[in-house]
């Protein structure tokens, strides 16, 4: 950690923005691959940030400690609602696009959709949207509160809960956060199994959001048949590991329970049908004009946006960004097997879904890599009740979870989670401007950020 | 005779006991099952909003609707609008940021309405119990009919969840074919 001694310092760093938070001495920067600035608050305040990806993350820290970013052109609240000095929870003020003609249309909390709660709303001329504004915040259940005065063991189930659909990617990066803090090598069975299981948990993903993106284009075909896979995919993580969705395995210091009997081929057995089904569910997606013409040029994210928000994942790499936290900074076990990131820079709902397919294949050929050579150790170390600071990351399907926290005496005293959606919400934002408001749905599914991951 | 007059007034002042007609009862009692269950039967269409979840349960919600356990074989689909829905499904903790959302949702729903809450979460705030940040479980915003544990609860049991559920509410003699849920 490199500690700023003064507010120029603090403001002179350069590199990619992933996240900003406050405990309650200092402010924390977080620049790509990994590295952390800190500098001490002065009267309760920090300079704020040039970067307009550090907007959310001031906006959360005021909201969540009271900490001012001095200087911050946005100061809306990000998801304390209840900001009225009367206790009340007033709309915020919109600020929509200035052309003759233009209305608003709003949309949400609660979405058409089976989804998460969020409030849109859009400045419309005509079909074309001019602005999106998003409100957040529906989903804040106060996590970052209830993980402080437990220990890692016990804080673990909270980061499971972070995003439900990332809960293995979430879970690890808060374990590798701990064992960093507390100096705890977790044994090699242990990082492989995770491996699996983060590996899993990324196709189950990335088969159930392509196929929901064509339903959205009126193609159920697609999204019959990649559900179907997800479906499958889910069931060998119950026989594999317990769970479907495989939340409260990787605990800090290792795994909860071991791979259970069967599950290595009830995996295998899912990744087959997946893989020989692939190639013609990927030529049904390629060669339908009425698709493609829905995906093709849809939802536009420049690189030169990208590179400003660093959104990482899927939505990176389809924006000319080859950032994978899998390689850089990297942790075990990646660095035995190699990850080949694929990339696009068309930056469009299409080249989304072909980063994504690509990677169906890669993480395919990882599981079937990890599951032939699990070494065989113990699948867990206890924690001590230890005292220190600990940073981790794990590449979860959308992209780097970051987990930030401190610990006395084998409690946590501060902790801090950035969701990659952080920084894909804006990114959201812009590419609902690039196209009519009917493929909003299948932009936002394209993307797929996070609600629960930035409501905290 | 002044002794009959006055037996026939003490008979009199005593009006003969009356209970329905046991046969009336029972075609009336016919009658009204078979209107509800007419109006409402066992298609059931349901609203979803989630009040503060972590998106597991969305995410094994949505798979009930999948080539496996296609919920809409049973008579039960969702529907986008609270007008046409008779089932008010929660998931999450019941953020306090939700909760007005929610109650205009229940308002805006046509009685009769069932409440349920799916997932640990909604039953009673799960994990997340005690944050000053929700009110803990869908029953501190509105009454719940059905509570569905489980974090999150398997598609598979949603189902059967579901299906107690209509057992419950509408006794019809002819169900649905049963179809084995995998």
């Amino acid at each position: 950690m490199i500690l700023c001694s003064s507010a120029e310092d603090w403001l002179a760093q350069d590199g990619q923005f992933l996240a900003l938070w406050t405990d309650a001495t200092h402010a924390y920067a977080l620049y790509a691959p990994g590295r952390l600035v800190a500098l001490p608050l002065t009267d309760n305040a920090y300079p704020a940030l040039n970067t307009p990806a550090a907007a959310w993350f001031q906006r959360l820290a005021f909201d969540t400690s009271g900490v001012t970013a001095t200087g911050a052109s946005d100061t809306r609240p990000a998801i304390e609602h209840f900001c009225a000095s009367d206790g009340s929870s007033p709309w915020p003020e919109f600020k929509p696009a200035t052309a003759e003609g233009v209305h608003q249309v709003a949309v949400g909390p609660i979405h058409a959709a089976i989804i998460e709660p969020g409030h849109f709303r859009f400045s419309v001329l005509g079909e074309q949207v001019l602005k999106l504004e998003t409100r957040l915040g529906y989903s804040h259940k106060g996590t970052l509160a209830l993980m402080r005065g437990k220990s890692p063991r016990l804080a673990a189930r909270f980061a499971a809960r972070i995003s439900g659909d990332s809960t293995v990617a979430h879970s690890l990066a808060f374990a590798h956060a701990a064992e960093a803090a507390l100096g705890l090598p977790p044994p090699a069975r242990a990082l492989y199994l995770r491996a699996v299981m983060a590996e899993l948990e990324r196709l189950a993903n990335h088969t159930s959001d392509i196929g929901a993106i064509a339903g959205d284009a009126g193609f159920s075909f697609l999204d019959a048949r990649f559900s179907w896979h997800r479906e499958s995919l889910c069931t060998a993580a119950l026989l594999a590991f317990g769970h479907r969705l495989m939340m409260d395995i990787i605990i800090p210091g290792g795994i909860a329970g071991d791979l259970r009997t069967g599950g290595a081929d009830a995996i295998l057995a899912a990744l087959a049908a997946l893989e020989v089904e692939l190639p013609s569910l990927i030529r049904v997606f390629e060669d339908y004009a009425s698709l493609q013409d829905r995906l093709v040029g849809t939802g536009l994210i420049p690189p030169e946006l990208a590179q400003t928000y660093a959104p990482g994942g899927f939505t990176g790499r389809a924006s000319g960004s080859s950032d994978d936290a899998r390689l850089t900074p990297g942790y075990a076990p990646y660095e035995n097997f190699g990850v080949s990131v694929p990339e696009d820079s068309e930056g469009d709902v299409a080249a989304r879904i072909r980063i994504r397919l690509a990677e169906i294949t890669e993480s395919t050929r990882l599981i079937r890599d990890l599951l032939s050579t699990l070494p065989d150790t113990a699948i867990a170390l206890a924690p001590a009740a230890g005292s220190g600071m600990g940073l981790g990351v794990a590449e979860s399907f959308r992209g780097p979870v970051w987990h930030w926290l401190r610990l006395d005496a084998g409690v946590i005293t501060d902790v801090f989670i950035a969701d990659p959606s952080t920084r894909q919400w804006p990114l959201l934002e812009h590419a609902a401007t690039t196209s009519i408001l009917a493929d909003f749905p299948i932009i936002n599914k394209s993307i797929n950020a996070s609600y629960s991951g930035v409501d905290l | 005779m002044v002794w009959k007059t006055l037996a026939r007034h003490f008979v009199s002042r005593h009006a003969p006991a009356r209970s329905a007609d046991p046969e009336l009862a029972a075609a009336l009692r016919q009658r009204l099952v078979a209107a509800s269950a007419q109006k409402l039967g066992r298609s059931l269409a349901i609203r979803h909003v989630a009040a503060g979840s972590c998106n597991g349960c969305e995410l094994e919600l949505r798979a009930t609707q999948n080539l496996i356990y296609d919920l809409t074989q049973y008579g039960l689909s969702f529907t986008a609008s609270p007008r046409h829905a008779d089932i008010l499904l929660i998931t999450g903790v019941a953020a306090r940021n939700m909760a007005e959302a929610v109650r205009q949702a229940r308002a805006a729903m046509p009685d009769p309405v069932f409440v349920i809450a799916l997932g640990d979460c909604a039953v009673d705030g799960g994990v997340f119990k005690g944050s000053p940040a929700i009110s803990g479980g869908a029953e501190s915003i509105l009454p719940v009919d059905l509570a569905i544990s489980g974090c999150p609860p398997p598609p598979g049991q949603i189902i059967e969840a579901l299906l107690a559920m209509l057992d419950a509410h509408t006794p019809l003699k002819t169900k649905p074919r049963p179809r084995r849920v995998c």
